[in-house]
């Protein structure tokens, strides 16, 4: 655990020198910004103004840019540094392979999650300050839907890391993992319904599998309870699994399967040779 | 006395192509290894072996009757290891020694004092990243760490390469006046640069051990 914590904290210092930490920061504090100058919180959106849509377009926003920030900086903390020999120095020291990959994860972990949480907070403060009042409930589950958000795209992001001896190939490989889910939201579903080639219980499936819809899902269904907005697949689970069950659907899906995935990670990790 | 390292018929293979091939080998306490042999005889692979870096198709290694892939952490209790060419840490200096001292049980302070004998002023340099430093300066500060652990076995893959004439001659000096017995195993293309280090030679070609014999006075 010592030596765990040790690798975390290393980590987070090296990420907090790096540039790309400054333009992950910089684009979640500014976006908050740009939202304030924009006048979003004064603007009306099914009913709902100032900090609730101010959140809402927050999240919209997170849901496309965080999980490709989280897989191309992630993707190299095992590839790039093998590739290097960073690696086979760093691992030559009496340090555990566990100690090894789960402090890089927790290191990790903070420094995407800090600013995104930040840049939310930020948000919250700045509202108060021009008078609105927080809506709590929408802030714990926003919090807990970017947690999860980050668990998942950490843990994917991690097992192509050291599924992938090149660093080339593990970045194209994270590039496609989000057009790919980020497609399943929406446009190749879709289209898959469209020409009837699949089942209705496949397409939902589909769905139901992808991080980003589960997010997406979470994140609306406070604005919309009838989830009529984002299309069939949201309302027919809303309506099979009532609210409870989806928001927790919501929430504790993504951080399951980010955990399979960062457990496959350091699976492959112990199993596979090390350069 | 058991052996510091029993290599029995070990075998590996990358994309099929057979790396180490049957490869039998025992350091004793006291053996200073020459490893000789061209490009791609499996010189490094077979070091990396014994740092529990690869998995083997065939054959076991024990250092100092451990497993290096299951008991890594003991193992590489007792290893130092320099690297053929300075990894680009992006690590501080500062970091990198809390990272050594935290991992190994050594003192930064005995680190700093190794690196001043290898003229090269540590504190001078705490906050600069590991990178920034010249190739002359990374290798002299590796080869501080590993000498401030006095570990009882080294692994020097080629360590003098990036280094001048003036700094060679430090590093092999400072070798010579460690005041306890270890073994070591040198990776290198020039055996006569190692005159008086060594006390063994082991010739690798094509995954295989091909001549190994003591060196005499």
């Amino acid at each position: 655990m010592k030596n765990l914590l040790l690798v975390a904290y290393l980590d987070i210092r090296e990420s907090l020198r790096s540039k790309w930490f400054y333009v992950y920061a910089v684009v979640f504090g500014g976006l908050m910004g740009l939202f304030f100058i924009t006048g979003i919180t004064d603007s009306v959106v099914m009913g709902f103004t100032g900090l609730s849509r101010l959140l809402l377009v927050f999240m919209q926003v997170t849901i496309i840019i965080l999980p490709i920030f989280i897989l191309i900086t992630t993707v190299k903390s095992i590839s790039a540094d093998r590739e290097s020999n960073i690696l086979e120095y760093m691992l030559s020291f009496p340090i555990s392979l566990r100690d090894y990959y789960w402090g890089k994860f927790l290191g990790r972990f903070v420094t995407v999650f800090v600013p995104v949480i930040g840049a939310l907070i930020l948000g919250i403060g700045w509202g108060v300050l021009k008078g609105a009042a927080i809506p709590w409930a929408m802030v714990s589950l926003y919090s807990a839907l970017i947690f999860a958000l980050c668990i998942v795209f950490l843990g994917i992001a991690f097992f192509i890391s050291t599924t992938v001896k090149s660093h080339d190939m593990a970045l194209g490989i994270a590039f496609m993992t989000w057009i790919v889910l980020l497609a399943f939201i929406d446009v190749a579903l879709i289209g898959l319904m469209m020409q009837n080639r699949v089942s209705d219980g496949v397409i939902i499936t589909i769905a139901m599998l992808n991080p980003m819809e589960a997010f997406r899902i979470g994140a609306i269904a406070l604005f919309d309870p009838e989830l009529t907005v984002i299309g069939p697949v949201a309302y027919y689970l809303l309506d099979s699994l009532g609210h409870t069950l989806l928001m927790l659907y919501a929430v504790f899906y993504p951080i399951v399967l980010g955990i399979v995935f960062a457990l496959l990670g350091y699976t492959l990790f112990r199993r596979k040779d090390l350069l | 006395m058991s052996p510091i390292v029993e290599i029995s018929n070990v075998r590996k293979k990358f994309l099929g192509t057979p790396v180490l091939d049957g490869v039998t080998l025992k350091i004793e306490a006291g053996d200073r290894i020459a490893m000789l042999g061209p490009n791609g005889a499996g010189k490094t692979t077979l070091v990396r072996s014994m740092l529990g870096f690869y998995h083997l198709d065939g054959g076991t290694i024990r250092v100092l009757g451990r497993d290096p892939v299951r008991e890594r952490v003991e193992v590489l209790k007792a290893i130092g290891f320099i690297p053929q060419l300075p990894p680009p840490v992006k690590l501080s200096i500062d970091e990198l020694l809390m990272y050594v001292e935290r991992s190994s049980g050594v003192a930064a302070e005995a680190i700093v004092a190794q690196a001043g004998r290898m003229d090269l002023d540590l504190k001078a340099h705490a906050s600069k990243p590991f990178f920034k430093l010249s190739g002359g300066m990374k290798q002299k500060l590796l080869i501080a760490i590993a000498l401030a652990r006095r570990s009882r076995l080294f692994v020097f893959d080629e360590p003098t390469a990036s280094l001048d004439p003036k700094a060679r001659e430090l590093f092999y000096r400072l070798l010579t006046e460690l005041d306890y017995d270890y073994s070591a195993i040198y990776i290198t293309h020039r055996l006569e640069e190692l005159e008086g280090l060594v006390n063994r030679k082991v010739y690798m070609e094509l995954g295989k051990v091909v001549e190994d014999e003591p060196i005499t006075a």
